[in-house]
């Protein structure tokens, strides 16, 4: 995975658009947030294999990143993004670390079904 | 400390690669100088970990690969000849059907027939997936008749956990296998960077902090306080 290019992943958003795609979106503090920060007040969410057709996407901001995706009847939205790949099955895989190096979000886009 | 005692077969069930090497490593290293037998069934192959190094070495999708060849080399340092990976997702064992982990359970003791099972203590072991994994095993061995119930000893980190529980009884001094320890720990490489670095710069200076590495501590489990319900 490399650092963000916006242009690169925006035209890759732009190639899974108007098709039936399949993603994996998630976020992130870890299961141990609470245990070493006792105050901390832990959330995050994973889905992962949603069949999903969007209109169009869109990157936004300057590092970390913000994506958006336009769905006929709503919308996928995550931020906090700052690597990016297209993998050898041709799937785009974003992801986000935070300070301590750990991710922190995801997004990923497939034609087909994650594993 | 105690003394290891000779097992006829010994079962472990964790739900993550790593969960073995830093609780028990020690502790199923000398088991296996001592040629008892060893499976270990790992229930998830820690695909949600966070540790993807930064600049990532991985992504999402090539974590589980990376953390099945290091759960295969942990397997081989500390000796287990029989590794199970039970093809469940991280982060949802607590999920999965209730009954349907029973027996996942219930299937490796009917066809191993263990002495010994070591899982983590459902109540005090912080993380949902190590709950769920206790629960089902506490379920499973529970519906054995008590007077052929395998051992049941358990991993705990709570930070309540002497509080409810007392010390420890199970307290292995595994000085003698260290260096299998260390090189478990090695193997997970990806998940314990971070650790080791501090730990070899401590063991160099011979700092109390190296406690994991000269004992392994567990609970029998207290089934005269059984909270599993």
């Amino acid at each position: 995975m490399e650092p963000i290019l916006a242009d690169k992943v925006q035209e890759y958003i732009n190639q899974f658009a108007g098709k039936d795609v399949y993603i994996h979106v998630e976020t992130t503090n870890g299961a141990y947030a609470s245990h070493f920060n006792e105050g901390f007040f832990s959330a995050g969410c994973f889905i992962r294999n949603a069949k999903v057709n969007y209109e169009h996407g869109k990157i936004a901001g300057t590092g970390p990143y913000r994506i958006g995706l336009k769905l006929d009847l709503g919308w996928i939205y995550v931020e906090g993004l700052t690597h990016f790949e297209l993998d050898d099955q041709g799937r785009l895989l974003l992801s986000g670390h935070g300070h301590d190096g750990k991710l922190a979000a995801a997004l990923e886009i497939s034609h087909t079904p994650f594993n | 400390m105690n003394k290891i005692e000779k097992e006829r077969h010994v079962l472990v069930i964790y739900p993550h690669p790593d969960d073995e090497a830093l609780g028990v490593s020690g502790t199923l290293a000398i088991y296996a100088k001592n040629n008892v037998p060893i499976t270990y069934a790992c229930l998830t192959l820690g695909e949600m970990g966070r540790n993807l190094g930064n600049p990532p070495f991985a992504t999402r999708e090539t974590l589980p690969k990376v953390r099945k060849k290091e759960l295969e080399k942990a397997a081989e340092v500390i000796g287990i000849q029989d590794l199970r990976m039970m093809g469940l997702r991280d982060k949802t064992v607590e999920f999965e059907d209730d009954e349907k982990m029973v027996k996942l359970v219930t299937d490796l003791i009917e066809e191993l027939n263990p002495s010994l099972i070591i899982t983590f203590y459902p109540g005090y072991s912080v993380h949902p997936d190590h709950e769920a994994t206790g629960r089902a095993v506490v379920r499973a061995v529970r519906r054995i008749p008590v007077e052929k119930r395998p051992k049941l000893y358990c991993t705990a980190f709570s930070k309540d956990c002497e509080r409810n529980l007392g010390e420890p009884d199970i307290v292995n001094d595994i000085r003698e296998v260290q260096d299998i320890k260390i090189a478990a720990l090695k193997a997970h490489i990806s998940q314990t960077a971070w650790m080791l670095k501090g730990l070899e710069e401590s063991i160099a200076q011979n700092n109390p902090i190296s406690e994991r590495l000269t004992t392994e501590r567990l609970w029998s489990y207290q089934w005269d306080r059984d909270e599993v319900d």
